[in-house]
């Protein structure tokens, strides 16, 4: 048994968090969802540079230019980039659409959209929900018919988020309306510029902007079909296991919940430090502990991907204690901030810039991987082998 | 990064499984509870051939040179079976502190009696009015010519009726020193409690019992640190135990719930109850993960006074969730005697109780954090 990293990676992780913490001040750190243009422009210039250095597809495989290191230096990354609270860019291209194209793409395809991802050049959203196919995804209706060398794409997708930034939407479509429904489906890759496909806003609660996604006709060429032709459902559950640590997402919450910590030790209120009051001082420690385990759970994910285990029910484990966990440190930390917690950016008198009014904002996503419930769905099914 | 148990690791599990599953079954756990010892001698003897009653200790005590985390492994088996014993006391609260503060020759002549099973030693810290963390100690400690006579009254001591020697905390001159009191020493007066589970836990009442200076183990008024030392060691055996018996609770309790079948399918089948057994996963790998993480630094020799609080503050909350969950599900039968859930409940009590409760060291933990008491 061993905790701890080795002197290399240790050396890795501490040169990754100088790099970006020398790269990413405060003013320009993301701590929740905003994505104004400059944030964003800015993101992707910090990837560029991991991407010169040779470390943002570090957990690719070699030939595809990564790095000739595995998932625990993969998790390192991502454990800092989410600590350094670098603004998130590029992250379904990375973690979803490489992988996909890597295993299932042919030659042209790599050549073609895997280098734009590596040099954090192209922007992928992802169009998997729609209007009547959330947590059921496999019971989607977007419809995708063959004409000629042309997939012509017709129906609506849900939260796209990105759209506004992409120049491709990874998306799943229905081609063989008769077989049963996880059979029918396939992945393809679309401009975002082909004509028929439109955008209807939809801003998000943490600042961000999304859009819902309309199809009318749009043709796409045959060869943006990524692997079999109704396998697609599953090339994508086989995708999702590329990245499945969440340690990003732990790390941000961490850096927030250490911030907060130090906030309540130098801030007095009612003429007594916040950390003076005993409730607040239990309150924090059983986050602390929270925080811990959630830490701990992500790890597990990422050191049983590096010995080749493919974590399914631990990786269900891990996002559901962080979900629970996340809302429970932001509702705690309102809580004691009192009426301060309602500021959001002002600039006399809110604490952290309204970092925690932002991140329980944030914190109301529940359901990025799959909802809570389906997660634990996942776990008494998958993990606990309780019948369906 | 390793997080899994090593294969001689994994292998002495599955052997603790193997022997506990065959000689501790829940038969025999509710035979103790009404017996007069509350152990099994014959079984401690076996436990004793096994080498798990000095498995910490170096080979030349007798022990078998094991370290924290193979213990930890050790006693998520014996917390799966919920092996009544005076295990955790005598060889490692005991063990550890005589390891940690004894001299050559207590050493020498009580860990290898210790790891044969041929003596059993018991703390005796709290009292009525002080916890295991030590408000004020009230027993004293009187130097007298070469002995020093101890009065006051010990409470909670596990096993005293059986123990050989009671390692009593008293105050010496104005801190706390620790002795091995011979429990056959006239002025030793022990009473059982009638307490859940039907633990065998006592008060010691001392009345001017004469121990010779050679039983001080360690300096006067210096008790606290080797004494601190071992409970940190045994606050995360603890742990590991309650893990043990968590992971138990689910089982069971996801066994049951595959066969027990209401409106035609098996309750396993319904969400309310699916979705107890995933929280009670993730609590109980959680608390598991963080357990081993908390033995693993004391093995390397790092500060972990953090984690050790981490862990008993999760592990008790996982214990909770396990005893809900658990008499959730089995609902009805799970509230008769003869249905074994309750085992798992009235232990579960004194595990989350003994060493520290969970608010205790999240008290800790915040004090480790920076804030103010
Ligand atoms: C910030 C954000 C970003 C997103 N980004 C994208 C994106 O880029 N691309 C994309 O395709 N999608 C995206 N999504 C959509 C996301 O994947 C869906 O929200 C998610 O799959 C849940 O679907 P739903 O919201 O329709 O909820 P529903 O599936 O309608 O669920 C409603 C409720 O019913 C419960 N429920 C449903 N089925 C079950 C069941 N079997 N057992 C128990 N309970 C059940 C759910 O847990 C939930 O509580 C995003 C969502 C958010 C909030």
């Amino acid at each position: 048994m061993n905790f701890e990293l080795t002197e290399e990676q240790k050396k890795f992780r501490s040169d990754i968090r100088s790099f970006l913490e020398e790269e990413v001040p405060p003013e320009h750190q993301a701590v929740f969802g905003v994505e104004s243009e400059e944030d964003y422009r800015f993101g992707r210039s910090i990837q560029r540079k991991l991407a010169d250095n040779g470390w943002l597809t570090i957990g690719w495989p070699t030939e595809y230019g990564g790095g000739p290191k595995g998932p625990i230096e993969q998790s390192i990354f991502s454990e800092a980039m989410g600590y350094g609270r670098v603004p998130r860019t590029g992250t379904t291209a990375l973690n979803i659409v490489g992988p996909a194209v890597m295993y299932f793409g042919t030659p042209e395809q790599k050549e073609k959209y895997l280098p734009p991802i590596a040099r954090a050049e192209a922007e992928y959203c992802q169009g998997f929900s729609e209007p009547n196919a959330g947590s059921d995804l496999g019971s989607l209706e977007f419809r995708a018919v063959r004409d000629g060398d042309e997939n012509v794409l017709n129906g609506s997708k849900m939260f796209t988020s990105w759209a506004f930034r992409a120049q491709y939407i990874y998306l799943l479509a229905r081609t063989d309306p008769d077989a049963p429904k996880h059979r029918g489906i396939s992945l393809f890759i679309a401009d975002v510029k082909t004509p028929g496909i439109s955008f209807r806003p939809l801003p998000y609660i943490n600042g961000s902007m999304a859009a819902q996604t309309y199809f009318d006709d749009a043709r796409i060429p045959s060869s943006a079909l990524i692997g079999e032709e109704n396998r697609g459902w599953y090339h994508a559950m086989a995708t999702l296991d590329f990245e499945r640590s969440g340690l990003e997402r732990y790390a941000s919450v961490q850096r927030t919940f250490d911030d907060f910590v130090e906030l309540c030790k130098t801030t007095k209120y009612n003429g007594k430090l916040l950390s003076e009051n005993p409730i607040a001082r239990h309150k924090l420690a059983k986050i602390k502990v929270g925080m811990e385990i959630w830490r701990l759970l992500c790890w597990k994910v990422a050191w049983m991907q590096s010995t080749g285990a493919v974590p399914n029910a631990e990786a269900s484990v891990a996002f559901l204690h962080g979900t629970v966990q996340r809302l429970e440190f932001t509702q705690t930390a309102m809580e004691i901030l009192g009426l301060y917690g309602t500021l959001m950016h002002d600039p006399k008198w809110s604490l952290m810039r309204g970092a925690i009014e932002g991140i329980h904002r944030e914190s109301m996503h529940l359901h990025g991987a799959g909802t809570t419930e389906i997660h634990r769905n996942i776990i008494a099914q998958r993990g606990l082998g309780l019948p369906r | 990064m390793d997080l899994g148990l090593s294969e001689q690791q994994e292998m002495l599990s599955r052997a603790a499984r193997e022997f506990l599953e065959a000689e501790c079954p829940t038969t025999l756990v509710r035979e103790l509870e009404d017996s007069d010892g509350g152990y099994s001698p014959e079984l401690w003897r076996k436990m004793a051939d096994l080498g798990w009653l000095g498995q910490a200790f170096p080979g030349q005590y007798g022990g078998s040179d094991g370290t924290l985390i193979d213990q930890v492994a050790l006693f998520e088996e014996i917390g799966r079976a919920i092996l009544p014993s005076p295990i955790l006391t005598s060889t490692v609260l005991c063990g550890q502190t005589i390891l940690y503060g004894g001299n050559e020759d207590q050493k020498a002549a009580l860990l290898p009696l210790i790891s044969r099973g041929d003596t059993i030693v018991t703390l005796a810290l709290a009292e009525a009015d002080a916890g295991f963390d030590g408000g004020d100690i009230s027993v004293m400690a009187t130097a007298d010519g070469g002995d020093y006579v101890i009065n006051g009254t010990k409470l909670f001591v596990p096993y005293a009726h059986v123990a050989d020697y009671l390692l009593c905390v008293a105050r010496t001159s104005g801190a706390d020193s620790l002795f091995l009191i011979d429990s056959k020493t006239a002025g030793v007066n022990i009473t059982l409690l009638h307490s859940v589970a039907k633990y065998k836990q006592h008060e010691v009442a001392l009345q001017n019992v004469r121990v010779p200076r050679t039983n001080m183990v360690g300096q006067l008024d210096q008790g606290r640190g080797p004494l601190g030392k071992a409970v940190d060691w045994a606050t995360v055996v603890q742990c590991g135990e309650i893990v043990g018996r968590c992971q138990k609770v689910l089982d069971l309790v996801v066994d049951y719930s595959k066969v027990r079948v209401q409106f035609g399918r098996p309750i396993g089948s319904f969400q309310a109850v699916l979705h107890q057994c995933a929280d009670l996963r993730v609590a109980v790998d959680g608390a598991r993960l963080v357990t081993y993480q908390a033995a693993w630094k004391l093995v390397e020799g790092r500060p972990c006074s953090e984690d050790i609080a981490m862990a008993k503050a999760f592990a008790g909350s996982a214990s909770r969730q396990a005893t809900a969950v658990g008499h959730g599900i089995f609902a009805g039968i799970a509230f008769t005697v003869e249905h074994d859930m309750q085992l798992y409940m009235m232990r579960s009590k004194i595990q989350e109780a003994n060493l520290g409760d969970s608010d205790f060291h999240l008290d800790n933990l915040g004090g480790y954090m920076g804030f103010p008491t």
